[in-house]
């Protein structure tokens, strides 16, 4: 398989309350096309700000960070834009759905910023919608939906565009046990028809689904283990 | 727009607030304008471009007189650049009745060369006994269009003694373009009120209206016809506008600063209404720039929103201003010693486009700044406070 993402000794510092935090300290990673990766370890260790990396919200401080051919650290604004519309999907602990829209017309955003055709958006909504398991919430807005299906609408539009890469930051979060379930099978579900997922998780049951698993620890990544026993590949601060 | 629907309270307020200060930006600049165009309007609308009165004074403004009144008239009217004079005397009369007497103002005038007034109905003044009178005259009186009435240019209240009487005839009702609100007038030939007075002997009138052919140098003409008749002060509209203009600039400073104010406040409620909601909304913002909205829509859309406060606040606001200014020219307007005519709030549409032009602009200023915030926000950090948070 050949590298979607390629991290190289990427770092990420803040400035906060006039000191540097080293919020990512040197990742160097690689994650194939089709792959499902959970980034997993302790609140404050850089997974998100990994995240945000690879979804081009962030830039590093130093490194590179290649998603495909693109080098993110090297895009400006209106790129870094047009990346995150086409190339990703983006899933968030607490949903953020825009909440005077119907669950249709959320889905509709990220296609009508693209300029695809109205009848086209109609169409891709509900399908998208019935792919998550909410063709009769089409028309409900998010204060009429549960957590669970809010996600759902969130995962719906995060595929609005058929990005190849999906990241999801702690989707499950905000859920319950048994909600938390549905929406892992969605993911997996999502992963088998052939997307790219990187996962952050503290959820102990999400990041088995996933066929590797990073371990970060202090902006490092300290272990990555892909399906129990097959080794560890790629080490934060070591390449 | 469903944005501010979804805080529809405050929404509400903020549009009344952005009408109120429309209302007062309106009010100032019909103000600031009215009363002189206004002004302009009673001083041109009869066609006289000269005011002949007593040396050293304003027409009306002293009871001052000019003496020889037919002979100046006469003589200016020779002039090829005048086209006509109409001499004006004015006086108290009396009308006696069997409680007393109730005094009006008298002019007295050329019937058929005088702008003092119009004919509302009946017939105008024809003969020496004939008279017209304004509609209060005729409601303090009880008399009728028809009815016959003694007028007596002098009265002693001590011994209920009048002079200078005479019966006249009520030929039609008049509105007078130069006297205040709620005040009894009448009109008459000029010579019937000259013999009540006792003017006649010397021939006098309080005021000459000049009127000049297309095409007349005024300032030369305002010189001969002081050169010509020395007694009189030849006021052209053009010198009594810029008197005018100079009496009422507090008037215009107060309603610029007033205008300001109000477009002041306008634009920083739209300001602050907008920078509230963008702070409410970060977190929605930052995640539509994290789906792939690009910075300018999200600028267009918190634009747009303070477009349509100010638009929607500017339409009501001008509801509201010209019911105000309505209920305030009514108030004004019968402010004693000025012209019933006058308004002082005057609607003139390129001025009322001009300031809520003015302030639909600010709107678009005002949304610009919390636009711009919006459309900075850093994508990550605002998401990484919200989770905080």
């Amino acid at each position: 398989m050949s590298a979607l993402i390629s991290l190289r000794n990427v770092k990420r510092d803040y400035p906060m309350a006039g000191e540097a935090v080293h919020a990512v300290r040197g990742v160097t990673l690689e994650i194939d096309r089709g792959e499902y990766v959970a980034i997993v370890g302790p609140s404050g260790c850089g997974k998100s700000t990994l995240l945000n990396l690879i979804g081009a919200i962030d830039r590093p401080s130093d490194g590179t960070v290649m998603v495909g051919d693109r080098d993110l650290s090297r895009l400006g604004d209106r790129d870094a834009t047009a990346f995150r519309l086409r190339t990703v999907g983006f899933v968030f602990q607490r949903f953020y759905l825009m909440p005077m829209l119907t669950a249709a017309e959320n889905v509709q955003l990220p296609m009508s910023e693209a300029r695809v055709p109205r009848a086209e958006r109609d169409s891709r909504s509900l399908e998208l919608l019935g792919y998550v398991g909410l063709d009769e919430r089409t028309r409900h807005r998010p204060t009429e939906l549960s957590g669970g299906e809010q996600q759902r609408v969130a995962i719906a539009r995060a595929l609005a565009n058929r990005p190849p890469l999906l990241l999801a930051d702690e989707p499950t979060g905000e859920l319950d046990a048994r909600t938390g379930a549905e929406i892992i099978a969605l993911f997996q579900r999502v992963h088998a028809d052939g997307t790219t997922l990187v996962i952050v998780t503290h959820d102990e049951e999400l990041a088995r689904t996933a066929q590797r698993t990073v371990h970060m620890r202090d902006g490092l990544v300290v272990d990555d283990t892909r399906d129990a026993g097959r080794g560890t590949r790629g080490a934060g601060g070591a390449a | 727009m469903r944005t501010l629907l979804r805080h529809r309270a405050r929404t509400a307020l903020a549009v009344l607030g952005v009408a109120v200060a429309a209302a007062m930006l309106l009010d100032m600049v019909m103000l600031s304008s009215g009363l002189r165009e206004s002004f302009a309007q009673l001083l041109t609308s009869r066609g006289f471009q000269f005011r002949l009165a007593p040396r050293g004074t304003l027409p009306f403004d002293t009871e001052a007189t000019i003496a020889r009144g037919t002979s100046i008239a006469v003589r200016l009217a020779a002039h090829p650049d005048i086209e006509a004079v109409s001499p004006v005397l004015g006086s108290s009369l009396h009308m006696m009745s069997d409680g007393g007497a109730v005094t009006t103002f008298g002019l007295g005038v050329h019937p058929a060369l005088q702008g003092d007034y119009t004919l509302e109905r009946g017939k105008d003044i024809i003969g020496s006994e004939d008279i017209v009178a304004n509609e209060d005259f005729l409601r303090l009186t009880g008399r009728a269009v028809g009815d016959t009435i003694l007028l007596a240019a002098g009265y002693n209240p001590l011994l209920r003694a009048a002079t200078g009487e005479r019966r006249l005839v009520v030929r039609g009702k008049a509105r007078f373009l130069y006297l205040s609100a709620a005040q009894p007038a009448v009109a008459l030939e000029l010579r019937t009120l000259q013999e009540m007075t006792g003017a006649a002997r010397e021939d006098r009138v309080s005021l000459m209206m000049v009127q000049t052919r297309s095409g007349a140098e005024i300032d030369t003409l305002g010189a001969w016809i002081e050169r010509v008749a020395p007694t009189v002060n030849a006021i052209s509209t053009r010198e009594a506008l810029a008197n005018v203009d100079q009496r009422l600039s507090y008037f215009r400073q107060i309603a610029f600063i007033l205008g300001a104010v109000s477009l002041v406040v306008g634009f920083l409620l739209v300001t602050t209404l907008v920078t509230v909601s963008v702070n409410e909304r970060a977190g929605e913002i930052a995640v539509l720039r994290a789906i792939g909205i690009s910075r300018l829509h999200i600028v267009q859309q918190i634009v747009i929103e303070g477009i349509v406060i100010s638009v929607l606040g500017a339409t009501l606001g001008l509801a509201l201003g010209l019911a105000t200014a309505r209920y305030l020219n009514t108030i004004l307007s019968s402010f004693p010693g000025l012209p019933e005519a006058i308004d002082f709030f005057l609607f003139q549409p390129a001025s009322v486009w001009r300031a809520l032009g003015l302030l639909v602009g600010a709107g678009i200023l005002a949304g610009i700044f919390p636009a711009w915030r919006a459309g900075s926000l850093a994508i990550a950090q605002t998401l990484r406070e919200e989770a905080v948070a």
